[in-house]
């Protein structure tokens, strides 16, 4: 069992400016990328940039395990005059996961690209994607809320012509990426808004500025406005039902790379904005907000969990499948933080990163069996098991952890949330669980008796087993989904430490 | 009555604001529905900068002590009103929303940029930039790949 | 209620006159059927509000809606309409009544949400009380810039400016993605310009283009002591080049710069942004802490008469940085307006038209 102090895993002085290092380092391979001269080293300085990144992630996590928070402040100039990263278990974990997922999707896209879009664009889809991950590490650092819509911006910015770029396979990705422009930045337009009327009663833009004033003036209509708008707006970008309806299109008409990366993250930093906002910032007894938790959060949670479940059932297009099956595990999410108990919130965050692993898997080996031949409908990879047994069988496992089938990360991640359920004495959340993942077997069984038990489709051209580079990560990705799902002690630990800090003080 | 008078601002930056988003949701046109939201962007703007907007101030550049400009705005303000805030010389409007809105404005017209271009592709690739329009042609021939661009 | 004198009242008045304006123009936009009318009175709007904007003290502020609301928005709107058609279809009345309810229902609760706030113009709420007020005792002795929204923006908050410049970077990168590759008309045989037939636009032309790109600079140096900075400066050398390429041709443009090289000045400013904070860091202080920007050894060689008087020396850090810092804007900027523009305008509606109909 490694515990995580041990990861001491950078000399000190790169620990000293690690937080910010996470988030330029990702911005600085943006601009090679783009300056780039070919495609193949536009690829090499991406995997670098992310590897780097994941290295300055791991040390975080071992600081913030070490001394609860790292705080660099910038410019010199201390908050709340001046902009400070506060990264404590929560962030640190958040930074992981999006660097790791990073690292991961730029491996992969080594070859994914060059199949799926033109040759002479990747310099630039590479500097996009970058851009978008230092956007989201850059989210999920900062301590000061006008930072944050500063960097959810630029990661989302990146991100609609990204998805657009998928139009040279698909063309719905055009309006889907419209779509998914139009929704994003009325989002974070909402989240803007709401921020105007927090400081308009506060004065201030630093978080721990604000929750220490705002702690007396719960009762101002200032200030609940100021919390509708931000959960509206951040709910739109983490695809909260009824929020949701741009999140289908954007995730399945993407390149592989694209939807791969933000079915593992875009949405998961939205959601850990909106918690903070919700738990640190807000004063924890404020009535409206428990009232807010209790009959707005927790019912469209669960209603995203059940309806999008039964959505996903009758999809017959598999991206779209997954993208429903992505609302409605967002619903599981929520329904655990729901709990505002430390044992839902633990469940809520190992929900958080058994879910990326498992939708990145599953993303992934959609990608792969996509490479060589046609993949939108279900009926298109019937079969596909006889010519691509690698990329079926990680398939299999990813829909395994989705079901939550024993030995997977899935498994682990849903039983700890039931019991939180139980534990809380919110049983009603429990039954909606328990119905959403019986839910979830169905369309999950779906997918693979396509794949395994049904014949080919005649005249169907034969598929080709991926090549090494695609398959290297997605079974690194597969792999983890088993690993964890026997010891989970690692997530465990980021889970709690990360539980602890959003119950902790601001 | 007098909540119009000191809260004009809000009230017209809240239906400009709506105007924004109505014509964002109500448009069938992919181009109209940019300029709605042009419009909700910058009016998010107006809000800010009603907040920092503060009486008898001027634009918040220093002019240097005992200099003319600093004598000319100081006599402008109302001995009695300076009084009564508890500020003496120049009066100064706040400095940081009007620097927050100049980044919202340039993260607007990014927002604009991208939209539009992909609205131009759509136009290339369906034909049309009406919502109907592109609906209809997505069920009919949902398969086909976009122009090779 | 405080007796106000006479100064504020106009300035009261001035602030409602253009607020309905405002609500005019808005009204008329969502009105109108025509595109080419609505991009119009968009920039319209946009002006209006750069008044309006000064009025309310902000002349940084309204330099950058003016320039990029009524001069970027508006150029970049009618290259989208010229590559599509110029009319919307009829609205269906039935099709309005959501939208209308939920935006009604929204503004209510905006409203009632208004009444708590503090009456305009309030020296004493929080928003102006608490940081905004530091900012102003502080600026001359942290900074010593005179222009405060410049200090917060390139100094106190520079690290939302990275951002920013980051944000129009990876705008540039969405629409040479969407739109810089595939047919180029600079390929085709160019089309009559409007130079070809006008002597005298093209001498205005030659005669304006080097003062725009002087006036250019100019915002861009005075943009500590005056309203002005990167963006703004940015923005105005792109129109240089803009004003270029229509009158002398878009060929003769990409000639001069080619899409390529103005992606990678782009890219470039962005690293200059970024290097002058880690030039920070390697000496010893946090990330854009310009204090730490010369190590004490080569701050101790500046002569005194380049910072023109010992007054400036202690912020000789703050001021190279906010240099440093606001030229990587300008490239940014500026390269990224112009690949915009190529983008739009290296699209001819022949181009358009013959990809529409395949």
């Amino acid at each position: 069992m490694i515990a995580l102090e041990v990861l001491y895993a950078a000399p000190p002085v790169l620990t000293l400016h690690a937080p910010i290092l996470l988030v330029i380092s990702p911005l600085i391979a943006a601009c090679a990328a783009a300056l780039a001269p070919s495609a193949r080293v536009s690829w090499m300085i991406s995997v670098t940039g992310s590897i780097f990144a994941a290295w300055m992630a791991l040390a975080l996590v071992g600081e913030a395990a070490r001394h609860g928070t790292v705080t660099y402040i910038f410019g010199g100039f201390a908050p709340p005059l001046g902009i400070a990263f506060h990264i404590d278990g929560l962030g640190a974990m958040m930074a992981l996961l999006i660097s790791g997922a990073g690292v991961m999707a730029a491996i992969y896209s080594g070859h994914s690209l060059k199949v799926e879009v033109r040759a002479e664009k990747h310099t630039l889809v590479q500097a996009g994607f970058l851009l978008c991950q230092a956007g989201l590490l850059g989210l999920v650092s900062t301590g000061d809320a006008f930072n944050a819509f500063v960097f959810l911006e630029v990661s989302s910015i990146g991100t609609y012509a990204l998805v657009a770029i998928g139009e040279s396979r698909d063309r719905r990705a055009l309006p889907a990426a419209f779509n998914y422009l139009i929704m994003g930045t009325i989002g974070a337009t909402f989240y803007l808004i709401g921020l105007g009327f927090l400081y308009a009663a506060t004065g201030t833009l630093n978080m721990a500025d604000m929750a220490g004033r705002l702690a007396t003036l719960s009762d101002s209509t200032v200030v609940q406005a100021g919390f509708a708008f931000i959960v509206v707006g951040l709910g739109i970008k983490a695809a909260m039902f009824p929020l949701h309806g741009w999140l289908p299109g954007a995730y399945a008409y993407a390149p592989s790379l694209i939807s791969i990366f933000l079915a593992a993250t875009a949405t998961k930093a939205s959601l850990y904005l909106m918690a903070r906002f919700i738990f640190d910032v807000f004063p924890d007894g404020a009535s409206f907000e428990q009232g807010f938790i209790a009959w707005v959060l927790a019912p469209l949670a669960a209603t995203a969990a059940i309806v999008c479940s039964i959505q996903a059932i009758f999809e017959k297009e598999v991206r779209r499948m997954l993208a429903f099956s992505s609302v409605a595990q967002v619903g599981f999410i929520l329904l655990g933080l729901s709990l505002a108990t430390s044992a839902g919130f633990s469940g809520a965050m190992l929900y958080l990163l058994a879910h990326a692993l498992l939708k990145m898997t599953l993303f992934m080996a959609i990608g792969a069996l996509a490479l060589s031949s046609r993949y939108r409908k279900l009926d298109d990879i019937a079969g596909i098991a006889r010519d691509a047994p690698w990329s079926a069988a990680a398939l299999a496992v990813g829909a395994a952890s989705l079901a939550g089938a024993p030995l997977t990360v899935g498994f682990l991640a849903k039983w700890r949330l039931i019991e939180a359920a139980l534990q809380g004495g919110q049983v009603w959340i429990a039954v909606v669980l328990t119905i959403a993942s019986l839910l979830t077997l169905l369309y999950v069984g779906r997918i693979i008796e396509a794949v395994f038990f049904r014949p080919a489709p005649a005249g169907a051209p034969r598929a080709k087993e991926a090549p090494f580079g695609v398959l290297a990560p997605l079974f690194v990705i597969a792999g983890l989904c088993i690993w964890f799902g026997i010891d989970a002690s690692l997530l465990e630990q980021l889970a709690n430490g990360a539980a602890r800090a959003l119950m902790g003080a601001p | 009555m007098n909540f119009l008078a000191t809260h004009f601002n809000y009230i017209v930056v809240v239906i400009l604001l709506m105007a924004g988003l109505f014509l964002v949701f109500s448009s069938g046109n992919l181009i109209k529905r940019m300029i709605g939201l042009a419009m909700f962007q910058t009016s998010a703007g107006l809000f800010y900068i009603s907040l920092g907007k503060v009486s008898g101030g001027t634009a918040a550049i220093a002019v240097e002590r005992g200099s003319a400009e600093a004598q000319a705005l100081a006599a402008q303000v109302d001995p009695a009103y300076a009084a009564q805030r508890g500020f003496e010389g120049v009066i100064y409007s706040n400095p940081l929303p009007h620097a927050l809105i100049l980044t919202a404005i340039v993260v607007g017209v990014a927002t604009l940029a991208v939209g539009l271009a992909i609205a131009v592709r759509i136009r290339e690739a369906f034909g049309s930039v009406e919502t109907s329009d592109i609906e209809v042609l997505s069920r009919v021939e949902a398969t086909q790949p976009g122009p090779q661009a | 209620m405080i007796t106000l004198p006479a100064s504020i009242n106009a300035s009261l008045m001035l602030d409602i006159v253009l607020l309905v304006m405002l609500l005019v123009v808005a009204g008329a936009i969502v009105r109108t059927r025509s595109l080419l009318a609505a991009i119009i009175l968009f920039s319209i709007y946009s002006l209006i509000s750069a008044v309006w904007l000064v009025v309310m003290d902000a002349p940084d502020v309204a330099f950058t809606e003016a320039v990029v609301g009524a001069g970027i928005s508006t150029i970049v709107l009618l290259g989208a309409i010229l590559l599509t058609r110029g009319e919307t279809e009829k609205p269906d009345w039935r099709k309005l009544i959501a939208p209308a309810l939920i935006c009604a229902s929204v503004g209510g609760l905006l409203i009632y949400a208004a009444m708590g706030l503090p009456e305009l113009g309030d020296p004493a709420s929080p928003a102006n009380a608490h940081v905004g007020r530091a900012y102003l005792q502080r600026t001359a002795s942290d900074i010593g810039v005179p222009n405060m929204v410049t200090a917060v923006l390139a100094s106190y908050r520079g690290l939302d400016t990275l951002g920013e410049t980051a944000v129009i970077f990876a705008a540039g990168i969405g629409v040479a993605l969407m739109l810089g590759f595939g047919p180029r008309s600079s390929l085709a045989p160019p089309p009559a310009q409007l130079g070809d037939h006008h002597v005298t636009l093209r001498v205005a032309a030659k005669m304006l283009i080097p003062l725009i790109a002087l006036f250019a600079l100019y915002v861009q140096f005075h943009g500590d002591l005056g309203a002005g900075g990167g963006f703004q400066a940015g923005v105005i050398m792109s129109v240089a080049i803009i004003l270029h390429a229509l009158v002398f041709g878009l060929r003769e443009t990409m000639a001069a710069i080619p899409p390529r090289v103005a992606r990678s000045i782009a890219s470039l400013g962005v690293l200059i942004y970024a290097g002058v904070g880690i030039v920070c860091m390697i000496n010893g202080g946090a990330f854009l802490d310009y204090d730490y920007l010369f190590p004490p050894e080569i701050e101790a060689q500046i002569p005194g008469w380049i910072l023109g008087d010992d007054a400036h020396a202690p912020h000789w850090g703050q001021h190279a940085g906010i240099l440093g810092i606001e030229i990587g804007v300008l490239l940014t900027v500026t390269a990224t307006m112009v690949t915009v523009f190529y983008g739009f305008a290296g699209r001819t509606v022949d181009d358009a038209r013959r990809e529409a109909r395949r």
